[in-house]
């Protein structure tokens, strides 16, 4: 017997939970399944699964992924926390909204346009390069787009905004008298950053870094458009499988590997934020 | 009980959400109009908008990139969505296995006046009867900016490989027409490759990547030429530089003494389309001299018409090369046309060279 504020409980949920196993798990079942059938047509196997661990192209792909979206994250959240600590705590209250604002205008300009108009700023007629060679700094212009460091600078152009929110909000809802207690007690401006502030601001710093994580490892279009394919990252060995030979067991299987990273990677996160206890 | 209910409460609500969406089109398809798969130079409107006003239809295009996920595509839709599509020419016979395409009736469309080189039979026809036609064509060459590298050593598929034009070079993400170029470069026939020719070709494409500053994609492709990234594109040719010459005379192709990989595009028409005579009417109009004028300088990439009466201004063929075509059509290779086994490894040999270091 269900009781009435049971029933109303599940009624509520009810949506969330059909679109979540209409949208997710089945497809998701769906895509597991066709990962078990190659292509060849030789019936189920772990074919696919094995042509990633035996190809060394393959598995240097989920190398090249882990390192790119470890760097974007690092480095985004190096350049994020002291912007959000100069919005929180420097930007007098009046200004902080159009500062926010202004933050966030990267999010408002398409993903493809942004992209190439990094492409247009990095290449060797570029203003980068135009700029370095102008002022003497370098003598001839240097390869700046389709590299690996393009494709960061993409990355982190925009997610150093999407870290900015998440720990501008944390530093936000934390109360000044953690400051002043320790300063009471005889810490520093720095100690108290260090011992007080830091640890305390440490969820806004994971819910970012992990959302960062997750974005940028499934990202296909920055490495596609900046990356110059000097080297494949996962999605865009995703999407090779596709395009022409439309190898959607290949796809399959390189997508749930990329998916059970993520896992791993929402798992360490929860674990540090304690998501299980909210 | 409550598992009862609960299972009830959850296949209630996504059996009512997988039928709201699967009422939903995955496209703006219907039976009074036209729908066509194709690539995007069949989007512009200056080709469209004249079938359209002639026959009173709307033409809903849907682009893809790739047959594999043009077929895609066409198995996520009900039988009957789709009336044309647009298909490399080699890879027709993989929609004829599938079942999906409809014979062509020769003598509605202008056979005779295409190109020879570029009827393909052996890939067009099967089992005696026409599944596509080819309506545009081009190569897969050397793509470059003549001011800025020796056009001379432009008509050799060595100066790819050779240091002078280290870090200048840009190559086509595309493994068939590539590895084509690849082959011919140590003197193998592009139809006639086979796994005992990939370590060579493998050794040529690592040469390639070694000099190369990106492997990239259409647009990119465009970019990087057009910016002065690179200055060589390996696997270039007309469908790069014809549309911007204009801006940017000074970018050319050539066919070197090798010869090129001739690329091909058909048309083919569904056998389960609902509209067949409007099908046939949008192919003939598509094979017409004026669909064939406006399809080889379409916006998005422009190529050579297969029928050689297509009603191109002089400007338009000096910059197509058209009067040359004889001679490149002589020299040139088709596609290399891999069984499954085969293309499944050449599309491994293409991503070992991306990932090369």
């Amino acid at each position: 017997m269900i009781l009435p504020q049971n029933r109303v409980a599940w009624a509520s949920v009810s949506p969330a939970l059909g679109w979540t196993l209409a949208f997710f798990v089945l497809p998701f079942a769906a895509m597991a399944a066709i990962s078990f059938y190659p292509q060849d047509g030789s019936g189920p196997s772990l074919l696919s699964y094995a042509q990633f661990f035996n190809s060394p192209s393959y598995y240097y792909a989920l190398f090249n992924s882990l390192e790119v979206t470890g760097l974007v994250t690092v480095i985004s959240i190096l350049l994020a926390y002291p912007f959000a600590l100069i919005l929180a705590d420097v930007v007098p209250e009046r200004w902080q909204r159009l500062a926010l604002t202004l933050a966030v205008l990267p999010f408002w300009t398409s993903y493809v346009v942004r992209s190439y108009s990094w492409l247009l700023v990095l290449s060797e007629n570029g203003l980068v390069n135009a700029t370095m060679v102008k002022f003497g700094i370098l003598s001839a212009p240097i390869q700046l787009a389709n590299t690996r460091g393009a494709t960061i600078i993409g990355f982190v152009h925009f997610f150093v905004m999407l870290l900015t929110l998440t720990i501008y909000a944390n530093l936000k809802q934390l109360s000044p008298n953690y400051r002043k207690a320790a300063a009471d007690l005889g810490a520093g401006p720095i100690r108290s950053f260090i011992h007080v502030v830091l640890p305390l601001t440490l969820p806004g710093i994971m819910v970012g870094a992990f959302l960062t994580f997750v974005l940028a490892i499934g990202d296909y279009i920055t490495p596609q458009i900046l990356g110059g394919n000097n080297e494949l990252l996962m999605p865009q060995l995703i999407m090779m499988q596709i395009g022409r030979r439309g190898d959607f067991s290949s796809a399959s299987a390189l997508s749930i590997i990329l998916m059970l990273v993520v896992t791993v990677a929402y798992l360490f996160c929860a674990r540090w934020l304690k998501i299980e206890r909210t | 009980m409550k598992t009862k209910s609960l299972l009830s409460s959850i296949s209630g609500v996504s059996f009512a959400a997988m039928l709201m969406f699967s009422a939903l089109p995955i496209t703006p398809v219907s039976a009074a109009d036209l729908n066509a798969l194709v690539w995007c130079d069949h989007s512009d409107p200056n080709l469209l908008k004249p079938f359209e006003d002639a026959n009173g239809i709307k033409v809903n295009v849907k682009e893809f990139e790739g047959t594999g996920a043009g077929l895609a595509l066409v198995d996520q839709s009900k039988p009957g969505d789709w009336d044309v599509m647009v298909i490399d020419s080699i890879d027709i016979h993989r929609g004829v296995e599938k079942k999906l395409f409809e014979p062509l009736p020769e003598d509605k469309l202008p056979m005779a006046d295409l190109f020879p080189e570029v009827k393909m039979d052996s890939s067009t026809v099967i089992d005696g009867m026409r599944y596509g036609i080819t309506e545009k064509f081009g190569y897969n060459t050397i793509g470059f900016n003549k001011t800025k590298v020796d056009p001379a050593d432009m008509n050799s598929f060595a100066a790819l490989t050779s240091d002078k034009y280290k870090g200048r070079i840009a190559i086509y993400d595309y493994y068939l027409p590539v590895i084509g170029m690849a082959a011919m470069s140590i003197g193998k026939k592009t139809s006639e490759l086979t796994e005992a020719d990939l370590p060579a070709i493998k050794e040529v494409l690592a040469k390639m990547k070694a000099n190369a500053k990106a492997v990239t994609d259409v647009a990119s492709s465009q970019t990087a030429l057009a910016t002065g990234e690179a200055d060589i594109l390996v696997g270039g040719g007309e469908w790069v530089t014809a549309g911007i010459a204009k801006d940017k005379p000074e970018l050319d192709f050539s066919i070197p003494k090798e010869g090129a990989v001739l690329w091909s595009q058909s048309l083919a028409m569904f056998k389960d389309s609902a509209n067949k005579e409007m099908a046939l009417k949008f192919i003939q109009y598509v094979m017409s001299p004026e669909g064939q004028a406006r399809l080889a300088t379409s916006s998005c990439y422009w190529g050579m018409p297969s029928n050689t009466k297509a009603a191109l201004n002089d400007d338009q063929k000096k910059i197509l090369r058209f009067a040359e075509q004889p001679d490149f059509l002589k020299r040139a290779q088709a596609y290399p046309a891999p069984n499954e086994a085969l293309d499944k490894k050449m599309q491994d040999l293409w991503t070992e060279m991306i990932q090369a270091k």
